[in-house]
């Protein structure tokens, strides 16, 4: 399906949060996840399904003031 | 009392859910690499450090994070919401934040420092913004230091809706100017902290950006600030490590030049040597 990740379009073959994160490679360091402007608690990825077109926001910690 | 250098009576700041060892809070941006961050934290001795919330790309060009660089044992990591120009902007990266920090078990997973900016030039705080996301993010069950300017009533309407920490700038962000208006700083803490005038002596209050100089430091220090945040004026010092240090001193110099009782200020000159016994002629007598 397609789904829009971090302002880019993406196609992936995975279902849900976590699968998507694993197919990108995101999965080895702490990251957070919106899909269409919600959070998606990290405790629930495994389990949150996704559907096309859907938008994904993957953020991690940078350095700030 | 104890005044060595290192005393925790000195240093030890509650807020909210967090007590932490050092009134110094600095920022992680900004620095020429991670090694040198890593060195300036240490010599700040601060023990909360400030982090932003971006998108993925979590390599720095030699293939690291900044998360490889921070002692999670040691810090208490403190996101922020910089970036952020409307209140559901702010409350939607305070959400993501706190959950980053919850998979590490990082005591900051409670906090958030709420910026809700108004224009990308001056990086001026949108009060109505500010104020709308901190009721939100309170309900949420946020402890929320709230960046804001150096306007008193807005201080108070902040802490009203629940803000643990109100953090006027001293001067816009990065600006280095110091305390632009020291009397909005003093008023602000008359306002949040006296009891004469409805304050708690135990609520915060942190000055947080426009720092450029170690004096800057002190000086919100002696108007009663209980800490202070900043991370330009040590990450684009010349050198970043030994101006860290000097900010750990000023802030401690302020702590207790604070609480000395310093003497009023006098038109004329009070001599410090006795006139008794002067053998000199004194012009005039």
């Amino acid at each position: 399906m397609q789904l829009t990740i971090n302002g880019e379009q993406r196609d992936v073959q995975s279902d849900t949060v976590g699968s998507v994160l694993s197919e990108l490679g995101m999965d080895q360091s702490p990251c957070a996840v919106e899909v269409n402007r919600a959070l998606i608690p990290a405790r629930k990825r495994d389990e949150h399904p996704l559907n096309n077109g859907d938008v994904l926001e993957i953020v991690t910690l940078v350095g700030g003031g | 009392m104890d005044l060595t250098l290192n005393a925790p009576e000195a240093s030890k700041m509650t807020l909210g859910p967090c007590t932490l060892s050092s009134r110094l809070i600095a920022g992680t941006g900004k620095y020429e690499n991670h090694e040198i961050m890593q060195a300036a934290l240490e010599a700040a001795g601060c023990s909360a450090v400030t982090v932003a919330v971006r998108r993925e790309r979590l390599l720095d060009d030699q293939g690291r994070s900044l998360l490889d660089f921070l002692d999670l044992d040691r810090y208490t990591i403190l996101p922020n919401t910089a970036g952020c120009f409307s209140a559901e902007d702010a409350v939607r990266v305070s959400r993501l934040g706190r959950d980053l920090l919850e998979q590490l078990d990082n005591p900051g997973q409670h906090w958030v420092k709420l910026e809700v900016l108004g224009d990308r030039t001056t990086l001026l705080p949108d009060p109505v913004g500010t104020l709308e996301a901190c009721r939100e993010l309170v309900k949420d069950g946020f402890c929320v230091l709230c960046y804001t300017s150096d306007d008193p009533i807005m201080a108070t309407r902040l802490r009203d809706a629940g803000a643990a920490c109100v953090m006027p700038a001293g001067s816009p962000i990065g600006s280095g100017r110091g305390i632009a208006n020291p009397a909005a700083i003093q008023i602000i803490h008359q306002m949040l902290k006296d009891p004469e005038h409805g304050g708690d002596p135990d609520y915060p209050l942190i000055v947080d950006a426009g720092v450029g100089t170690p004096s800057d430091v002190t000086l919100a220090m002696e108007l009663g600030a209980d800490g202070v945040l900043l991370n330009t004026g040590i990450a684009h010092a010349k050198d970043p490590v030994r101006m860290a240090h000097a900010m750990r001193l000023a802030c401690l110099s302020g702590y207790h030049g604070a609480r000395s009782g310093r003497i009023p200020r006098k038109l004329h000159a009070t001599a410090s040597s006795p006139w008794e016994g002067v053998i000199s002629v004194i012009p005039g007598e």
